[in-house]
């Protein structure tokens, strides 16, 4: 305590030091200015995510580095909370953030459950929230907010993509296989809106419990549906079940997917993967001095290589740094700050994206193949991607 | 449903059958027996998997990870029973079901700390790393073969210690009449330790047995668990012979209901639970309710 | 067995000390910041699914790990009439909850009752589980996600209290509060019946009770069903406080959280559960507490270590926590200085 206290008393006095140097800012406001910004960051710390939250902490702390520590002019304080995963927790561990700990922006989080807690938190209080993984569709479509925004991807948009390029490529018939939970029931929407919009037809979803593995009574099943591709989401460890046991059944139809299917899973898939198609917003081999810069700057942060998650977690502070500069770090302007937000323009290591209508990230969807252990990035699928944010009214 | 079809999803119904099987005669042994109920079970599932994922990291081996995982078992289950359960089987019911439900949590956190969170795949031994075709457009990996024949191997070997050996016999004894143990003058504290040690090595092996074909992850034991119990009121407490059925059963349905009819196929288990109680409350081959 | 039941407070100083403890609750709100008014809340909300559950374990000596389901069905019951487009007032939305949580209670009771002892634990458990699998792989309830509702509104004798935004936490934490001591007024006074008689003579020797003719059948199902419906108070005031549901509250977890409010609360009293709930939810912050210790500078480093661990890792210090109760403590935290009561219903046949 005694602790804490001194070193906000510390971050006011550089503050005041700021103050005197820039003369200019108005003073009416320049006292609550001249304390840290609270950034919030309700991310798994522990459980089968505690990685993925690790990355996307690294990738925001390194951005804030990069600009020296401040945003729009402010000083940035972190309060990390783990949320475990645990969906029945989140709304009381987001009431900590908002209520406790009074943050003023909240970067979170990684499993759709959990978000669910914190969305409904956080659209009561309007504390401004940045997604930096959770994909469930209906938070950037009916259930969309004003204060609420995401950097990585709504389920929809890469397995919609897949649908695109499945159809294109002249597949009739596809069905889709995934857990029954939310992210795997969107992904097959997604993707049966890709494939019937381009001339394929969609056979059927097949799904079984999350996070169940005994996937054979569905593999039998694949040779009499009569279709000439499957598609699939899973991730991490189920992904690398699925692929091995998808190679063992000796099933003669082609098997691809959303990008998940391969991310991370690889190093446990071996020569399963090999050559399997998936549609992804990053992949490697992504050639752009931006992604070269990031992935050099992160590993020597991390100690691993960059990956998906990490660019998502960059960018969300990318897209909080564009408001906070649009308002010099005044959280109270609301109307310009979310106007900066929604037309912000970012250069990301994935290549350059933008904000949706309903605030979800407008993006290149890739073509990745599996090729020598690596999601090798093919062509681009889909230009500029947006979710389409059906029954939003911001 | 078509004849090829269907026979591949009655394989993958018995396979799974067996491995319920595995643990769920564990389970009904230690209440047949000892009268505790052992929600920690499905841990003890979990903890075998993972004993043969750390052991095939380190040494490549799946074979030298299963003899570890067997006696592992024994040595834990001793030890659970030796200086935690012993003191438990006087105790209320709401004692032992938290004790359990306190070794859940520290099992997992135990897991947590000492191997991570991450899912993680077992390879199958290299030698057994092909498939066998077995109906058009569908092969079967040639280790669940070795699964299906290891299970049938240790259901014949469980069998016969229960109807054959003298330990057998007091074990019946016990599950049937309880104080008829004390009345033979028979130690019951080496009854109870070898049940409880037999019991939690089944269950040890069954996770470390199915490791290479569910790979490894956090809570891995929660659902089997339940599906166990199920097992075990339909088969009837205590009776081996009725987890064995009881097992096949539900591997089964379980099966059948995901490949025709996904939509029911959650609730089918406990849809025949409630007839089974409905029709017969101790179950099958149960003795007492 | 005396002439009044051992679960309610012998003297007139246990009353006492109760009175004032209610009287604490009721004040304490206006003296804390609005995070813990909402925690408050939540412990309140536990604190009457432990409650309902000593009906069935501390009166009756059934333990069921299915109860949890009868709570998480409750508030999805609340989902269902009052969704986030039209939310209802609370003089339809909990007694229809309590209702349909009685119900699904009591069709569960009439088989599960059939069994006893630990029979009957695996049979609620699998019968909570499907209960859980209805919400968690159908769409019925908003799949895995879960899904936001109408928080209800807050109304009595017809008149709806609109609450502006900042009171509602606060407003929400009395009614929670109103319930839990309606609940244990009520049960108190049940208790003290000819029916309340007969669930501890359940408890002490169910043989007996069904030889001296009393059909014990038809009372437990009684209790059960009770038990269940009050359940479901509780689990309404979860969805009227969250406005939101996931299945992770119909889970099984939750009939062990509560047992475990029961055990550390100390099984031989009615509001030992309440205690129980509220220790329980503070150790959830202590965990908090403990890593910002960690933090301070002259607390050595091996030490720090130890509790950022023991901070991260709440199922640790939970575990841990259970298991030095039950090895040590085994009439829990109001057992504590008491002489131990006889040993009843206990151990295995």
């Amino acid at each position: 305590m005694t602790k804490s206290n001194g070193a906000s008393r510390r971050i006011i006095l550089k503050g005041g030091a700021a103050l005197a140097a820039a003369s200019t800012v108005p003073t009416g406001w320049a006292i609550a200015q001249s304390k840290p910004l609270k950034v919030g960051l309700m991310l798994p710390y522990s459980g089968t995510f505690a990685q993925l939250g690790e990355n996307i902490t690294h990738a925001v702390e390194m951005y804030l580095a990069e600009k020296g520590g401040k945003l729009g002019g402010r000083d940035v304080q972190f309060i990390k909370l783990d949320d475990e995963s645990k969906p029945d927790l989140g709304p009381q561990n987001a009431e900590r953030l908002v209520k406790r700990d009074a943050v003023d922006v909240l970067i979170g989080t990684v499993h759709s459950g959990v978000q669910m807690g914190i969305h409904k938190v956080v659209k009561e209080s309007g504390t401004l929230t940045i997604m930096p993984n959770a994909g469930n569709v209906a938070l950037t479509r009916d259930l969309c907010a004003k204060n609420v925004f995401r950097t990585s991807f709504s389920n929809w948009q890469p397995a919609y993509a897949m649908g695109v390029h499945l159809a294109k490529k002249g597949v009739k018939k596809a069905s889709w296989i995934t857990w029954d939970y939310a992210a795997g029931t969107e992904s097959g929407q997604g993707f049966k809106e890709g494939l019937e919009a381009n001339g394929g037809q969609f056979v059927s979803l097949l799904t079984l419990k999350f996070p169940e593995t005994n996937f054979q009574p569905l593999l039998a099943q694949i040779q009499g549906l009569g279709v000439d591709a499957i598609g699939a989401f899973f991730a991490g460890g189920g992904a690398v079940q699925f692929v091995k046991d998808y190679a063992a059944a000796g099933i003669k139809v082609p098997l691809c997917g959303s990008g998940f299917l391969t991310e991370g899973t690889l190093g446990g898939q071996g020569a399963a993967a090999d050559g399997i198609e998936t549609a992804l917003h990053y992949g490697d081999g992504l050639e752009n001095a931006k992604n070269t810069a990031f992935r050099a700057a992160f590993k020597a942060k991390a100690g691993r290589e960059a990956d998906v998650y990490a660019v998502q977690g960059y960018d969300a502070a990318q897209l909080l740094a564009a408001g906070l500069e649009a308002v010099k770090g005044n959280l109270e302007d609301e109307k310009t700050l979310y106007k900066a937000m929604e037309s912000a323009k970012i250069d990301s290591p994935r290549g350059s994206i933008s904000m949706s209508p309903s605030h979800n990230v407008v993006q290149d969807i890739y073509l990745r193949k599996v090729t020598a252990g690596q999601n090798k990035v093919m062509s681009t699928i889909v230009t500029q991607l947006a979710d389409p944010g059906t029954g939003c009214k911001i | 449903m078509s004849l090829p079809s269907f026979l591949a999803q009655s394989l993958n119904g018995l396979q799974y059958g067996l491995l319920l099987f595995l643990i769920s005669s564990g389970l009904t042994l230690i209440f047949g027996v000892l009268g505790v109920i052992n929600l920690a079970h499905g841990s003890l599932y979990m903890v075998g998997a993972y004993v043969a994922f750390v052991v095939a990291r380190a040494t490549g081996s799946l074979w030298l990870a299963l003899p570890v995982a067997v006696l592992s078992g024994i040595v834990l289950g001793s030890l659970l029973e030796r200086f935690l359960f012993r003191f438990f089987y006087k105790r209320e019911h709401l004692d032992q079901v938290l004790l359990t439900f306190a070794l859940i949590l520290l099992f997992e956190e135990g897991r947590s700390l000492s191997v991570g969170n991450d899912f993680y795949s077992v390879p199958i031994p290299q030698a057994l790393n092909f498939s066998i075709p077995i109906v058009e457009g569908f092969s079967y990996a040639a280790y669940r073969f070795v699964v299906i024949g290891v299970c049938l191997a240790l259901a014949a070997a469980l069998f016969l210690w229960i109807e054959r050996s003298k330990m057998g016999a007091i074990i019946r004894a016990a599950a049937e009449k309880p104080e008829m143990v004390d009345a033979l003058g028979i130690d019951p504290r080496r009854v109870h330790l070898t049940v409880f040690a037999v019991g939690t090595a089944l269950a040890l092996t069954a996770g470390a047995l199915n490791a290479p074909l569910s790979s490894v992850y956090p809570n891995m034991g929660d659902n089997l668990l339940i599906i166990s119990f199920v097992v075990v009121v339909i088969g009837g407490l205590g009776s081996v012979t009725g987890a064995f059925w009881s097992a096949l059963l539900i591997g089964m349905i379980d099966t059948m209901g995901k490949a025709y009819a996904p939509a029911v196929a959650g609730l089918a288990i406990y849809v025949l639970m409630a007839g089974v109680l409905l029709w017969r409350p101790s179950g099958l081959f149960g003795q007492r309710a | 067995m005396t002439s009044d039941t051992r679960l309610l407070p012998h003297s007139r100083n246990g009353w006492l000390m109760l009175t004032a403890g209610a009287v604490a609750l009721a004040i304490a709100p206006q003296f804390l910041p609005l995070y813990y008014v909402e925690l408050g809340t939540s412990a309140l909300i536990a604190a009457m699914l432990a409650l309902s559950m000593q009906v069935l374990v501390g009166a009756t000596g059934l333990v069921s790990l299915g109860h949890g389901a009868f709570y998480g069905l409750a508030a999805y019951t609340v989902y269902l009439v009052s969704p986030e487009s039209a939310a209802q007032p609370m003089w339809l939305t909990l007694p229809l909850a309590m209702a349909v949580a009685g119900l699904a209670a009591f069709l569960v009771g009439l088989l599960s009752i059939r069994t006893s002892g630990f029979f009957f634990l695996m049979v609620t458990l699998a019968f909570g589980q499907m209960i859980f699998f209805i919400f968690h792989d159908t769409k019925l309830g908003g799949g895995t996600d879960g899904a936001y509702l109408g928080k209800p509104l807050i109304s009595a004798f017809g008149a709806t209290f609109d609450l502006p935004r900042r009171q509602r936490p606060l407003g929400i934490y009395y009614v929670a509060l109103i319930q839990l001591m309606l609940m244990y007024a009520g049960l108190a006074l049940l208790l003290k019946t000819l029916f309340g008689r007969a669930l501890e003579g359940i408890k002490v020797n169910e043989h007996r009770m069904r030889a001296i003719g009393y059909d014990t059948y038809t009372i437990k199902l009684i209790a059960f069903t009770l038990a269940g419906s009050l359940a479901g108070a509780a689990g309404h005031m979860w969805a009227l406080h969250r406005g939101f549901v996931n299945p992770e509250i119909v889970g099984w977890h939750q009939s062990a959280e509560a047992l475990l409010m029961i055990l550390l609360g100390g099984l031989g009293s009615l509001h030992g559960p309440i205690l129980g709930a509220l220790a329980l939810t503070g150790l959830g912050e202590a965990t908090q507490v403990l890593t910002e210790v960690s933090k301070a500078p002259y607390v050595p480093e091996k030490i720090a270590a130890l509790l950022r661990l023991l901070g991260e890792r709440k199922l640790l210090v939970e575990g841990l926590v259970i298991l030095a109760v039950v090895i040590m403590l085994p009439r829990g935290l109001a057992g504590i200085g008491s002489k131990r009561l006889d040993k009843s219903g206990g151990g295995h046949a």
